[in-house]
């Protein structure tokens, strides 16, 4: 009964959820009210979006120094969870049996066990300096640490369900992924789609007025 | 509900837009915007962090914008926004943050947090919650014409004396000039000699120019104070006697503050674009200076480097036009280790300066301007900004170190070559 409803109808509700949600808060971001500016372009709005789009992903030199651990756990966290997320053998099989249809080559064994150190160990050096830190602390807010807790506890049944021999920790995986795909569209992790239009609002500001950002 | 809370959240009702709907839905709370912040740096304080600063913003956007705050509201359970989630935020955004924008230079999801800073000023301004200082530097400019006080008889006083130490003509009132010159408050008051130095370089290039006594001061107390009603009936008097003298241009003069509320933010506040092209006076430079209008003759000796004003640069897009005037007249250039658009602020940016109750944490906040130019050991500071020039002289002066300020304009007027014939 149990297996049923996370493998049928709390799957398709939270893919419904995640999907839904998703596409209704980039929808509310893009038709909100916005202003149009009257001055005169020095630059190029677009060209100045695309290139802050991008160029974000590397920290000023001027500030590097200061940031160097949220720079690499952040890096560590994010390309390990993405390594895990679309190239563990278990999820590619998933994603062509029950999404695409199609699959690709996945990452070998010892690959996903270097994926999931970098993205545990990236993931609890930013949960420590979010409670240590404190500017962190101060700042941090509610949301912040239950998606924090929520991708932890993907990521340890993912790596628990891997041994395949116990479909109850397969099971727990499933719903732990199904909890986090409904709440995603409802917290801070929607940063992973949003920081793209953030990026690109800033960027156009920037390039219109011919700034060296 | 108080009427002042009201019309605080009206604001930040209004001012919620895609932009601020896409940075708090975008902002994980890392905490990178703080070591970019030198009220931050300078003071180990996190509530100096400048994500936190937008807080009053952040929290409506929450309650009243976010699937959360909608769903506790219907069920009765938010928690409304007080008083105190606007007056506790005063002396954070006024005192602790001087509009320098280097935070919005690091965040990595793209947070312009300096453009949201001005939406929470814009609310705590129209509620009331603003400095004493700011108050009456706001007054004056409505009332007098000038934050400082400065009336146009003191405008006449300062155009005697510049003609009368030039021996030039300062043209007042002109219509059909190409060229209508603005001055800072700080510019009348504190350094004349910048009035001077225009009337020479003028001369030197044949430009035809003016000042308007409709029009002479380009300080915008209203963008200090971030009221944008105030800030666009100031800017209106520069569009008036601009159209008034039929002018092709107009000048914006070293004033950080005064660039950004004309050339950039002037006509979003006056709702229309304008029939005149605003340029900073260290383009025009740079362009006589391409043109071959402006011939220079001699060095600077000393070793001297270049503040780059965080409303020029940062939020203004002015950066190679300094450095290209300034290389014919020196040798001995050097720049600081953070310039150009990541150089750090003077600390008296964003009407901190006008603010006495900031002024500890502004010689704090120095600290960190003092010890990149110390790195450096240079014998003079070139700037361009009289804002930056006046926080740079008292905080240098505060320290007790011996380091001239010289103002960009008045250095090149220094160096001018024969007048072409």
């Amino acid at each position: 009964m149990i297996e049923y409803l996370i493998k049928g109808p709390l799957w398709y509700f939270s893919l419904a959820v995640f999907c839904i949600g998703v596409l209704w808060q980039l929808a509310r971001i893009i038709f909100a009210a916005g202003k149009t500016d009257l001055s005169v372009a020095r630059g190029s709005a677009s060209g100045g979006a695309w290139r802050n789009v991008f160029s974000r992903f590397v920290p000023h030199p001027e500030i590097a120094p200061r940031i160097r651990l949220q720079v690499i756990a952040g890096y560590m966290f994010h390309l390990g969870l993405f390594a895990l997320l679309f190239f563990a053998a278990p999820h590619v099989h998933f994603l062509e049996k029950h999404l695409l249809g199609f699959g690709w080559t996945p990452m070998p064994y010892w690959a996903f066990i270097v994926a999931a150190q970098f993205a545990f160990f990236g993931l609890i050096l930013l949960w420590l300096r979010r409670m240590l830190n404190s500017v962190s602390r101060l700042i941090s807010t509610t949301d912040d640490h239950i998606a924090a807790i929520l991708t932890f506890v993907v990521m340890l049944t993912g790596c628990l369900a891997l041994g395949q021999g116990f479909p109850a920790l397969n099971l727990l995986h499933l719903f732990t992924v199904e909890l986090l795909m409904i709440y995603f569209p409802f917290s801070s992790l929607m940063h992973a789609f949003t920081f793209i239009p953030s990026r690109a609002f800033t960027g156009a500001w920037f390039g219109r007025r011919g700034i060296d950002a | 509900m108080s009427e002042r809370l009201e019309a605080g959240l009206n604001v930040l009702r209004a001012e919620m837009d895609k932009k601020v709907m896409s940075f708090f839905s975008s902002c994980v709370r890392c905490g990178i915007c703080a070591e970019s912040c030198l009220f931050y740096t300078e003071t180990n304080d996190p509530r100096y962090t400048p994500i936190y600063k937008t807080e009053p913003m952040r929290k409506l956007w929450k309650n009243e914008y976010s699937f959360w705050g909608k769903l506790k509201s219907t069920l009765g359970i938010s928690e409304p926004m007080t008083e105190a989630d606007l007056s506790d935020w005063e002396e954070l955004v006024y005192d602790g943050c001087s509009m320098c924008g280097r935070c919005s230079m690091v965040c990595p999801v793209g947070v312009d947090i300096s453009m949201v800073i001005f939406k929470v000023k814009h609310a705590l301004a129209v509620a009331g919650f603003s400095p004493e200082g700011l108050v009456g530097a706001t007054k004056r400019a409505v009332e007098i014409g000038s934050p400082m006080g400065i009336t146009m008889k003191a405008v006449l006083a300062t155009i005697k004396h510049a003609e009368e130490n030039t021996g030039l003509k300062i043209p007042l009132d002109v219509e059909g000039a190409d060229y209508l010159a603005l001055l800072s408050s700080n510019e009348i008051a504190l350094y004349p000699e910048y009035l001077e130095a225009l009337a020479k370089i003028f001369d030197h290039a044949g430009v035809s120019w003016t000042l308007s006594s409709a029009a002479y001061e380009a300080t915008n107390s209203g963008l200090q104070i971030g009221n944008k009603a105030i800030a666009g009936q100031l800017v209106q008097r520069v569009v008036d006697g601009a159209e008034k003298l039929k002018v092709k241009n107009v000048i914006s003069p070293e004033c950080g503050h005064a660039y950004t509320a004309l050339r950039w933010e002037g006509p979003n506040f006056v709702g229309k674009a304008y029939s005149f092209r605003v340029v900073h006076i260290l383009e025009l430079l740079d362009e006589l200076q391409a043109q071959g209008k402006l011939k220079t003759t001699g060095m600077e000796t000393d070793r001297l480097t270049f503040h780059d004003p965080c409303s020029i640069v940062r939020r203004g897009g002015i950066q190679a036009q300094p450095r290209n005037l300034l290389g014919p007249i020196t040798n001995n250039f050097v720049e600081m280790t953070d310039h150009g658009s990541m150089n750090w602020c003077c600390g008296g940016g964003g009407g901190v300066s006008s603010n006495e109750r900031a002024e500890g944490l502004k010689h704090t906040a120095f600290n960190r301007k003092k010890s990149q130019i110390e790195e450096i050991k240079v014998d003079a500071v070139v700037t361009a900004c009289s804002n930056c020039r006046m926080v740079m002289e008292e905080g240098l002066e505060h320290n007790e170190i011996d380091i001239p300020l010289l103002g960009l304009t008045e250095l090149i007027a220094e160096h001018l070559a024969d007048k072409p014939h």
